[in-house]
């Protein structure tokens, strides 16, 4: 089981973070705080894991972001690495070669890309287009409804001149 | 769109943020837009709900307290329509947890979610269930769940299905509703409802038995048939990675056939071929392939046996372990963690590449690779083991030594075959990091040499050698100062010379020489100097020819600011000058201690040597009893009262002991004795007794039994004989309690604490004064006695104290509520403190003091944090 995700910049700015586990708030910051001492100083050419009170964090550097994966010691390391590439991979395909400032200004969409991969710290869905189809309908949907706001506010609008 | 409607848009916020030049700045702008969200907030605007959760959720992600924006979310997400709730149910999980009450409130919102018509909104509310839902959430809505498990979207049955994981997680006893729904769910085609299915199942067999029995009997030729469909499917490019088609599918297939083959030959039966295929034709050179391969390992390791596939895996990870990719190698120890119970002679053979694999320069493998040797090695294998641990020692980092030591003293404890070996292996780590290793290990060490009689000559001489060449490590520079002063005589004469030893020639002056040097380096600390100039002092009675030497040297630290090496300075160098007579009885050699009640001690390590007056450590001959004697000597007690020291020396000197105890732990802390509490060094110095107020005290016991020196002679007549303790502790006692109309009478409440001043400042002060009752060393009375030194009168004054968890409390009444002024007259509170981890920990405690000034509140804190340590 996937215990958190967290998204760290190469500056150790948080990006993104899902608790599937529960941690008080400050236990949450304690823990980012330590992670990211511990992997930001981490050479290149070293493994991708460490080990972390007793759990392991598998982590993966993409350009300046760190994806990091909270596990249980008995979990496959080499597994989550595939799940962290599949959601990077996922999130390329919807933003279009995705870069940092894409993360940080439209971070919900991020979150609500990672809600169709992770559920209760499990994996959800193995196509990334599956994924990104749900995403794309997800977001049609809220246009849609936007539309119609919108031009409703016009009839009010037209109607009231 | 009401363009004066507060706020700025999501994305301008975002920006003004990341413009900001320091944290000040930053916090400056999200001080301001929280002020007006919450202004929105109060004003349960609708138009901007929304958007200003996305703000909050951005400030969230920042570390910002944003807890006021909670009820938002659960408005958005009443709301109708599918934008509001998606981002309300975002907010949600976010901004929440599964322990806030608020959580509750969104129980009946989530309900009617889960029955909504639009799978998007019910996909929403799965999701977030299945992320932060407590166990009352979880019990009420399991059946909606349930019934999801059968919806007409597979999107929504996989969901379902992840969020049944986490139902049963936090209620297990609702497992047994969903073992039907995923036997059905295991037949499915889709990818990600059978991904999450397996899922499911698995940890359906964790929680249930009969859920695991059932699945056994029903599905696991179901599975096996799956897992070879997926392993053999033709290229599918959605679910293909790196050439291998659906490696997670594959993964998860691999852990249910675990889970469902460990301890049932049957099964295990049935999944051998498909393992075996699996094994042999996976693709090794991507990630993808090896996570299968890995799993795949663990599988065939947990299964019930079947020999040619545990080759086969055994195989895999040694192809695993010579891997370039650290990844790999990292995984493949931690797999051989768990083969080497299935097969610990397979592992064996990789022992050679898993000792390279300690000496590889990441820190993660490392560490794995060092465990893995440390369940390796046995007694066969323990002399090369130890040998290459100790060689890595010499050039492995300093982030990494210390774990490295940890782990070598461990085995050597372990396992040694013999004493010798045992004593050259801990030299060895001595020297290459003695600054690594914990205080118990050389204390150990100390031991098991003193009980290795033959061995005395060839250790002393062998460290004698280690400090010539790794002074700078100080526990070495320790060890060997207590051998060189123990056995001084044996490195001389080249006494108890082993086989294997080259002769060396060390004069009586070279281990003078030895000594001085290590106790002038500056890098040594108050325990090794006071070691040194214990050391000495037995050296000049072992050479007597050094013995001026050995004087000089003692008398240079007449002028330590250390007051303890002050002090040991000035009584060590009185008993080489004037009590040669009982010199060579007092430093005779320490007495042996057993190894298996250090060992004991050291497994309870609880330092209760204060009160343990009858342990036989402490009671023959050592050199505490005498070492005051001289310090009594100074103050012209003697020369004036007594006979001659030389004709009276032996019984002055018992009369002398209870001085000892007062003053020799006078400066608390900063001692040997008291500093290494379980230490067995601990009798060398002193017999490590309560401490007592320093200075001035002591010279008032002095003035006390000048005038009651009938009494002291009286003490001196009975101490003669050989049995020190009860004499010691009532003259202790009558010391201490001076004025008491009989001195000599016997008293063995144990031991006594001096008053502490809790408080002081210019207009009041607070004194403590302890005492305990017999018998229950927990339990400590403490009188507080409070003094007013102004000139005006206090009224309505109260005193309130604190005390953490470990302790409890009991205030009794103060004597009164008024003080009156200029120290005419105080007030007395008794206080009750019961210390739970007596022993472990000291007391601790928080006071305050309010009283009124000519009609002024005035209030007085502070923290006690200086009580004596066995309160």
């Amino acid at each position: 089981m996937i215990h958190f995700v967290l998204l760290i910049s190469r500056q150790g700015k948080v990006r993104l973070t899902k608790w599937y586990s529960p941690y008080s708030q400050k236990e949450r910051s304690k823990v980012i705080r330590e992670l990211s001492g511990m992997i930001l100083s981490r050479g290149p050419k070293l493994c991708n894991f460490v080990e972390w009170r007793g759990f392991k964090v598998v982590y993966k550097r993409y350009a300046s972001l760190y994806f990091c994966m909270c596990i249980n010691q008995e979990d496959n390391e080499l597994e989550v690495l595939e799940i962290i590439h599949h959601y990077v991979e996922i999130l390329d395909r919807y933003f279009g070669s995705v870069c940092e400032l894409d993360l940080i200004f439209n971070f919900h969409k991020a979150y609500y890309i990672l809600d169709e991969v992770l559920i209760a710290g499990e994996l959800q869905e193995s196509s990334k287009k599956t994924v990104a189809r749900l995403v794309a309908t997800q977001d049609s949907l809220v246009e849609a409804a936007k539309e119609e706001a919108n031009s409703i506010s016009n009839i009010i609008a037209q109607a009231t001149k | 769109m009401n363009p004066f409607s507060s706020g700025t848009r999501l994305r301008d916020m975002i920006r003004a943020i990341r413009a900001c030049k320091t944290a000040a700045e930053e916090r400056a702008v999200v001080r301001k837009e929280c002020a007006s969200i919450r202004a929105a907030v109060s004003d349960n605007e609708n138009d901007y709900r929304h958007r200003n959760l996305a703000k909050l959720m951005f400030i969230h992600m920042l570390g910002y307290p944003t807890h006021f924006g909670q009820m938002e979310c659960l408005k958005l997400i009443a709301a109708p329509g599918f934008p509001e709730k998606r981002i309300g149910y975002l907010g949600l999980m976010l901004l929440l947890d599964e322990r806030q009450e608020v959580l509750m409130l969104v129980t009946n919102s989530l309900k009617q979610d889960l029955n909504h018509t639009n799978q998007y909104i019910v996909g929403l509310a799965l999701c977030a269930l299945g992320n932060i839902s407590s166990a009352e959430m979880a019990r009420d809505l399991a059946p909606e769940v349930e019934r999801l498990l059968q919806f007409r979207d597979p999107n929504v049955r996989k969901k379902a299905a992840l969020c049944s994981i986490r139902i049963i997680k936090k209620v297990p006893d609702l497992a047994e509703n969903f073992v039907n729904p995923v036997a059905s769910l295991l037949k499915e085609k889709h990818h990600g409802v059978l991904l999450t299915a397996i899922q499911l199942c698995a940890d359906l067999c964790i929680i249930s038995e009969e859920a695991l029995e059932y699945f056994r009997k029903k599905c696991t030729e179901g599975l096996v048939k799956v897992l070879k469909d997926a392993v053999n499917s033709p290229y599918a490019p959605e679910y293909d990675i790196s050439g291998i088609a659906d490696p997670f599918l594959q993964i998860r297939l691999l852990r249910i056939l675990r889970i469902l083959g460990h301890g049932d030959a049957d099964a295990s039966d049935l999944m051998n071929d498909i393992l075996a295929q699996v094994a042999t034709k996976t693709e090794s050179n991507k990630n993808a392939g090896n996570a299968i391969l890995y799993e795949c390992v663990e599988t065939i390791m947990s299964i019930e046996d079947s020999g040619g596939l545990r080759v086969l895996a055994i195989n895999i990870l040694g192809r695993f372990l010579s891997n370039r990719d650290n990844n790999i190698r990292y995984v493949a120890l931690n797999m051989l963690m768990k083969a080497i119970s299935v097969d610990g002679q397979a592992v064996q053979r990789h022992r050679a590449t898993i000792l390279e694999c300690v000496k590889d320069s990441d820190a993660s493998i490392r560490k794995r690779a060092l465990e893995l040797v440390y369940l390796l090695v046995n007694e066969s294998n323990v002399k090369p083991l130890t040998k290459e641990l100790i060689d890595y020692l010499e050039v492995s980092d300093h982030d990494f030594k210390g774990d490295l030591t940890a782990k070598i003293c461990s085995i050597v404890e372990k396992l040694s075959p013999e004493k010798i070996w045992y004593i050259d292996q801990m030299l060895k780590v001595l020297c290459e990091a003695g600054n690594y290793v914990k205080d118990e290990v050389w204390h150990a060490l100390i031991v098991v040499i003193t009980n290795a009689s033959n061995l005395h000559g060839y250790t002393v001489r062998s460290l004698y050698r280690a400090i010539q060449t790794s002074g700078d490590q100080e526990v070495v520079v320790r060890v060997a100062v207590w051998c060189i002063g123990e056995y001084g005589d044996l490195l001389v004469n080249n006494i108890g010379m082993l086989d294997l030893e080259e002769p060396m020639t060390v004069t009586e002056n070279d281990a003078v020489d030895a000594i001085e040097i290590a106790s002038k380096r500056h890098t040594s600390d108050l325990t090794t100097r006071a070691m040194c100039l214990v050391a000495l002092l037995k050296l000049s009675s072992r050479f007597p020819s050094c013995s001026q030497k050995v004087k000089d040297i003692v008398t240079q630290s007449k002028g330590s600011l250390l007051l303890e090496l002050q002090q040991r300075s000035i009584e060590f160098d009185s008993i080489i000058e004037k009590h040669q007579n009982l010199r060579s009885a007092l430093v005779e050699r320490m007495p042996v201690v057993d190894e298996a009640t250090y060992s004991g001690r050291r497994a309870g390590s609880l330092p209760d040597v204060s009160t343990s007056q009858g342990n036989p450590l402490q009671l023959p001959n050592g050199v505490p009893k005498t070492v005051d004697a001289p310090l009594l000597d100074l103050l012209d007690l003697s020369a004036d009262e007594s006979a001659p020291p030389t004709s009276s020396g032996g019984s002055f000197l018992h009369d002398l002991l209870g001085d000892d105890i007062l003053s020799s732990s006078s400066q608390s802390g900063t001692i040997l004795p008291q500093k290494s509490g379980t230490d067995v060094l601990l009798d060398l110095l002193s017999t490590g007794s309560p401490p007592a107020q320093n200075g001035s005290s002591t010279a008032d016991i002095l003035s006390i039994s000048q005038d009651n020196d009938k009494t002291t002679g009286n003490a001196l007549n009975s101490l003669s004989s050989p049995v020190v303790t009860s004499a010691q502790s009532s003259l202790t006692m009558d010391l201490l309690d001076g004025f008491g109309p009989n001195p000599t009478m016997p008293k063995d409440n144990g031991p006594t604490y001096p008053p502490l001043v809790a408080f002081e400042s210019s207009s009041l002060s607070l004194v403590f004064k302890f005492s305990k009752i017999p018998g229950s060393p927990q339990i400590t009375q403490i009188e507080a006695n409070f003094t007013n030194k102004s000139s005006e009168v206090y009224s309505d004054f109260i005193f309130q104290a604190a005390v953490p968890k470990f302790l409890q409390l009991h205030l009794e009444p103060a004597s009164s509520n008024t003080l009156p002024g200029n120290g005419n007259g105080s007030i007395t509170q008794k206080l009750r403190v019961t210390n739970n981890q007596h022993g472990k920990k000291s007391l601790i405690m928080r006071i305050r003091i309010s009283y009124k000034l000519n009609n002024k509140d005035m209030l007085e804190e502070g923290q006690i944090s200086n009580f004596s340590r066995d309160l």
